[in-house]
């Protein structure tokens, strides 16, 4: 077939992707300016000459970032969090979505309901405190990893998936060979859905790692606090610890010193996951949303 | 003819439903620890919702504790902050779904009509990315930005030859500092269930449109936008049930003492009251009647736009 050419569609094309490219620099330009200000002179981003490219290149801030205690323990307790809570959700959501996904498993419909209804009501803040109190989780890592365990919207997304891509022939002749509900789930079910899977631990991983509020409620260990309370207490309110400026000779240095501290630490803690989501990317769009949606 | 059911049917009937019981028992027990997750960490909050019309004393728990009716709630309803905090909740919510909600369905509009790949998937990676930034590091990035010394708004307010703005401790800026910094985090990633809704419009559609003389932005409007309709419908229901769940991260740490009075929202005030104050039954009785508010609101909504269009959540 010819291409058919016309005015009005290379004006709408021209009007779309320049809107588009404004959109682009809208997103990346905040993104980008926290880095080049990261490895810049402080004075220099102060007064402002830092726009298009670092100035003044210093590492210093990377420096001071990976010589803080606090910071590194921080570091250390998300990455254990991240990783043990992860495979906590991800196990359990598989356990919740695969049982539900099965047309001839006696209950579905009352448990589907038992799991909706907590998506519309729940105890409430103070309740949930209680609870976990009760249980004894406060100030153990217990408290960041169980009382989120799993999410009922991921369930329906990984139920969906199972659904809709695993023909229940394939269970069928499963069974036929003699193929238990056990092996078939790791055997056969699991090793097809690895791009759920995926997001799935995307999910999931990057939701512990920026997790806050959990921690800011049932921990009080300083031990135990993951990166992101630190970054409340350097971001928001401004609390350094005593060793990290103690090298900056006077009052004026130490908060600009203070100032770049805050870009470096803001690449530090959102680095790892701008990086690692782009390599799930092609899994987003097609399927996993469009069942979802639907239920 | 309807027939009877004989005592045989039900025996069938009965052997049939034991024989799938008993065939699928492994499944039982993988969903187990899920079931008990969701009694133990959802349903059993439940019952301490009680202590909202209770005096809660830890020393008596959730059970001992004296009955006060709806003392608490009467509480919350007589104070001076009561009417302040359900505004400020509403308003910051409804300002929020208006700016929010448009947005990346035009977005996703704009990205379907994009025919090279390459900008597209660029397009898209780039407009996730700040989705995944943590609400932490996005409030700390939103008082570097607008701070008066240093921040690099300030540096073009100045560059204007206007005097620098303190952003931060001006109560009528704080709405729009959460909206606008929303839509920036989230407004490409809110557009990925529009593009995958877009995705599953029958292309026959378009190319008889095209034989018909459909320019595209008619095309858009005819065949794109109510295509994808049912979607927008069931995202609009859930953001009106949320509409009473601001989140709680955000404001909390972008609120200071001087923004309070245009920044305080009924979750804020829950942890407040709840958890540095420990007044726990009023707390409950606050986060209770927000729940409620909500659960209604998503009634209303639904049946709504079920009857409109036959869109309906449940």
């Amino acid at each position: 077939m010819k291409k058919l050419v016309n005015a009005d569609d290379v004006i709408f094309d021209i009007v779309n992707y320049t809107m588009l490219t404004i959109v682009l620099f809208m997103i990346i330009y905040p993104l980008y300016f926290i880095v080049i200000a990261s490895i810049s002179s402080p004075l220099d981003v102060l007064s402002g000459n830092v726009v298009l490219y670092p100035k003044n290149t210093t590492f210093e801030a990377y420096r001071l970032i990976f010589k803080d205690k606090d910071i590194l323990s921080g570091y250390k307790n998300t990455l254990f969090y991240t990783v043990l809570g992860t495979f906590i959700n991800v196990m359990m959501t598989i356990f919740g979505a695969y049982p539900l996904s099965r047309k001839d498993w006696v209950g579905r419909k009352f448990f589907t309901l038992l799991l909706t209804f907590t998506m519309f009501f729940s105890g409430g803040l103070i309740p949930t405190y209680i609870l976990i109190s009760k249980l004894k989780m406060i100030d153990t890592i217990w408290a960041m990893l169980i009382p989120g365990a799993v999410s009922f919207w991921n369930i329906i997304i990984v139920r969906t998936y199972f659904t809709s891509s695993i023909p229940d022939s394939l269970t069928e002749a499963a069974f036929v060979d003699g193929c238990t509900n056990l092996k078939l789930l790791f055997r056969i079910i699991i090793p097809l859905s690895r791009p759920v899977i995926a997001v799935m631990v995307l999910f999931y991983g990057v939701a512990h790692w920026n997790s806050f509020f959990s921690a800011l409620i049932y921990l009080n260990n300083r031990k135990l606090f993951p990166l992101q309370l630190i970054l409340r207490e350097i971001l928001i309110q401004n609390k350094f610890s005593e060793e990290m400026l103690v090298d900056e000779e006077s009052i004026l240095k130490r908060q600009l010193m203070a100032e770049s501290l805050k870009y470096g630490l803001i690449v530090v803690a959102s680095a790892p996951v701008i990086a690692i989501y782009p390599l799930i990317q092609k899994h987003f769009v097609k399927g996993i949303m469009v069942g979802s949606i639907k239920g | 003819m309807i027939r009877k059911l004989t005592e045989t049917d039900i025996k069938k009937y009965v052997f049939r439903k034991a024989k799938l019981i008993t065939r699928n028992y492994q499944l039982y027990l993988i969903f187990l620890p899920v079931l008990l997750y969701y009694i133990i960490f959802h349903y059993a909050p439940m019952y301490g919702i009680q202590i909202a019309f209770k005096r809660f004393s830890g020393a008596l728990g959730i059970w001992g504790s004296k009955w006060v009716g709806f003392d608490n709630f009467i509480r919350f309803f007589n104070s001076n902050y009561c009417y302040q905090i359900i505004w400020n909740t509403f308003s910051l919510s409804l300002y929020s779904m208006a700016v929010c909600f448009p947005v990346p369905i035009i977005l996703a509009l704009m990205l379907n009509e994009v025919k090279n790949s390459k900008f597209k998937k660029t397009v898209q990676t780039v407009t996730y990315a700040p989705h995944f930034i943590s609400t932490v590091v996005m409030a700390g990035m939103i008082i570097l930005f607008l701070s008066p010394q240093s921040g690099i708004i300030n540096k073009v307010i100045e560059f204007m030859g206007k005097e620098p703005i303190n952003f931060m401790y001006e109560a009528k800026y704080f709405k729009t500092i959460y909206v606008f910094s929303g839509l920036w985090q989230n407004a490409g990633w809110s557009s990925i269930i529009y593009l995958s809704a877009l995705s599953t419009i029958d292309p026959q559609q378009h190319e008889a449109a095209i034989i018909d003389g459909a320019k595209r932005l008619q095309r858009i409007w005819h065949i794109n936008l109510p295509g994808i309709l049912p979607t927008i419908t069931i995202m609009l229901i859930l953001s009106f049930g949320g509409l009473m769940n601001v989140g709680f991260e955000k404001v909390f740490l972008l609120t200071n003492s001087l923004n309070r009075s245009s920044a305080d929202v009924i979750s804020t005030f829950v942890y407040r009251v709840g958890l540095i104050n420990h007044d726990f039954s009023f707390s409950t009785a606050v986060g209770l009647f927000n729940s409620v508010v909500n659960l209604v609101l998503l009634l209303i909504v639904n049946s709504i736009t079920g009857r409109l269009n036959q869109t309906t959540l449940f």
